[in-house]
């Protein structure tokens, strides 16, 4: 196996393929042991489920006010984490941000696998998920149809959309890239891979319409990644509780989102590249990027957590001031410190260069973002429910066995699908990695002007 | 079509493959299919002179405004269909409505640039052209010069003296 540490040339084009190939051999006992873990807490996850589609919705704790808890949480948490492989594949494409190319492919997975989780969350959370055609719009016999007067209905048609456009742009990008794998391989694998990449020769004809679809798709997708998240946000903002009617919310969400995405791009991509030891395509240069975002995305997230707590204070409404004072000082205070800790504070050491660059203290920054955004959704719902306008309907939400086995197991669900993905698809684009790299030119080593 | 014969040169660089374009195209021969691994900003510049611009945006386009029609039409007629007044807003309120009119442009946008980029790039292919090679998705390029049988050595010879690697008839 040839050793593709920092070389001092930069790869060739058959390097490329050569070492994408080998992230897809036959993987070692440490992958299969990490399999069997996600895949017992999934198994954990779906018996709980069971256990509440049996039992009912009690024994995910909701009581009347909170009846929104840890399920609306993680769908939102999900939904956030799913943004940062279209704004890498479709904004930083349009942006032409060369960086991209090394680590657009997993980010996109990684978009379609959260988008998959957060997608089972409202169907766990409302019971009864066998109904859930309902939310589609579909000819019936009694005329009725959704109320598109409903933002909870603008979310089925926004995060459906998502699903697809991210899925489009997945498959496309895939095509050339498969066509690589159909020819280096052979047998039944060989077989597969020619019926998915639809034949694709990689011919002038080919490429020009090809490119051209990619742009198309890339203009679409990014006022979508905009829109996703502003109307998840408008579940809230639309309903008159106090800590969510906020004009705030669009771009507050948005923020996060591209904040928790990056964390997760950085939590899945930094032991791929250990593993496939991949580091002549993805260097210092690219974490160093990585990690500016997520403290640019940060910081202004901090200076919405400001905006928020000042306009409560400023508005003068006394529900709204009460709403903020109970949060920060009552039953949740913990999850409240602990999400300015995550989210504010401990992103402040990416200013550090050499953090920005050591995968370990990305790799912690990453997960206390990840704790700290998980937490943020929490802090939104949960408490805003919990302490609302009259105190004859305050209440308390305590997570349950149940409903927390269920989050865990949404965990195990998405890596489960990231590891899967890994092993049979390239991780790493060949065809837009080999767009970035010097030319193999005959005459004169540089040939980009 | 017996009387046509393909040549191809296989190349492993980017300027002899524009090297043999651009002397292919001096010479008149403008019937030639280029296989590449990537995408080639000097290849395609040597190329796309003289085509058109790719129709997909044509499908994205008509994609794009019936999602953005059938978005409006769907809310409007179903809202009629049941004329319930809530909150005391007109029956058919636009703004809600722009939401779900945004998300099908996008969505029928999308589906259409796809199927575009299919039916244009007459995918799936069932069997590969007779000149591609596996390498072409590695790291050769090829070029394919569809022309007559007797312009054949000439053919050769261009591709040669640019720099191929290997020439053959396909």
């Amino acid at each position: 196996m040839s050793v593709v540490t920092e070389r001092h040339r930069p790869p060739t084009f058959a390097d490329v393929n050569r070492d994408v190939l080998r992230t897809l051999a036959t993987p070692g006992n440490l992958y299969f042991g990490w399999m069997c873990v996600v895949g017992l807490i999934l198994t954990a996850g779906i018996l709980a489920w069971t256990y509440q589609i049996y039992i009912g919705m009690g024994a995910a704790g909701k009581r009347t006010p909170v009846m929104w808890a840890m399920y609306i949480t993680s769908f939102v948490f999900w939904i956030g984490i799913g943004h940062a492989g279209t704004l890498i594949s479709a904004i930083l494409y349009l942006f032409r941000a060369r960086w991209r190319t090394s680590i657009f492919r997993a980010a996109e997975a990684m978009t379609i696998f959260a988008v998959m989780t957060a997608g089972l969350f409202p169907l766990i959370h409302a019971g009864r998920m066998w109904f859930a055609y309902f939310l589609l719009p579909y000819w019936n016999q009694r005329d009725l149809w959704p109320n598109f007067r409903s933002p909870l209905v603008w979310d089925v048609f926004a995060i459906s959309t998502y699903l697809s456009i991210s899925t489009v742009f997945f498959i496309v990008g895939l095509i050339p890239d498969v066509a690589a794998l159909r020819d280096a391989s052979t047998g039944w694998r060989r077989r597969i891979y020619a019926m998915l990449a639809l034949g694709w020769e990689g011919s002038d004809a080919q490429w020009r319409h090809y490119r051209r679809a990619y742009g198309l798709l890339a203009a679409l997708a990014t006022p979508l990644v905009l829109s996703v998240h502003s109307v998840v946000s408008w579940d809230f903002a639309m309903a008159l509780v106090p800590g969510w009617h906020s004009t705030l919310f669009a771009p507050f969400f948005v923020d996060g989102a591209i904040f928790s995405g990056f964390a997760m791009v950085l939590v899945l991509i930094l032991p791929m590249r250990h593993f496939f030891n991949l580091h002549a395509y993805i260097q210092e240069k690219h974490l160093d990027a990585m990690g500016k975002l997520i403290l640019t995305t940060g910081l202004v997230l901090t200076y919405f957590y400001i905006c928020e707590i000042f306009t409560s204070w400023y508005s003068g409404d006394h529900f709204e001031r009460a709403s903020l004072f109970w949060k920060v000082t009552k039953s949740y205070a913990w999850a409240l410190w602990l999400m300015y800790f995550c989210n504010c504070i401990s992103p402040l050491i990416l200013f550090w260069k050499r953090a920005r660059t050591s995968p370990v203290v990305l790799y912690v920054v990453s997960v206390l973002v990840l704790i700290g955004m998980w937490f943020e959704r929490f802090n939104i719902i949960v408490p805003s429910l919990a302490h609302d306008f009259y105190p004859y309907t305050w209440g308390i939400y305590v997570p349950t066995p149940t409903d927390t086995m269920i989050v865990i197991g949404s965990f195990a669900w998405f890596f489960i699908l990231f590891l899967g993905f890994i092993r049979v698809m390239p991780s790493l684009s060949i065809v837009e990695v080999k767009e970035t790299l010097p030319q193999p030119l005959k005459d004169g080593a540089h040939g980009h002007h | 079509m017996a009387t046509t014969e393909t040549v191809l040169g296989v190349f492993a660089h980017v300027d002899t493959t524009v090297r043999a374009l651009e002397d292919l195209r001096a010479k008149g021969y403008h019937d030639l299919t280029v296989y590449t691994p990537a995408p080639v900003h000097e290849i395609e510049e040597a190329l796309e002179r003289d085509r058109p611009v790719s129709r997909v945006r044509l499908f994205t386009l008509i994609g794009a405004l019936t999602g953005t029609a059938s978005g409006f039409l769907l809310t409007i007629w179903s809202a009629l269909k049941w004329g319930l007044v809530t909150g005391g807003k007109p029956i058919a309120s636009i703004p809600p409505y722009v939401v779900i009119a945004f998300e099908l442009t996008i969505l029928f946008g999308g589906v259409a640039t796809l199927l575009g980029l299919v039916i244009l790039a007459r995918l799936p292919r069932l069997r590969p052209s007779a000149a591609y090679d596996p390498r072409f998705t590695n790291d050769r390029f090829g070029v394919a010069v569809h022309c007559a049988p007797e312009r054949g050595p000439s053919v050769r010879q261009i591709l040669t003296t640019a720099g191929a690697e290997e020439v053959g008839a396909r």
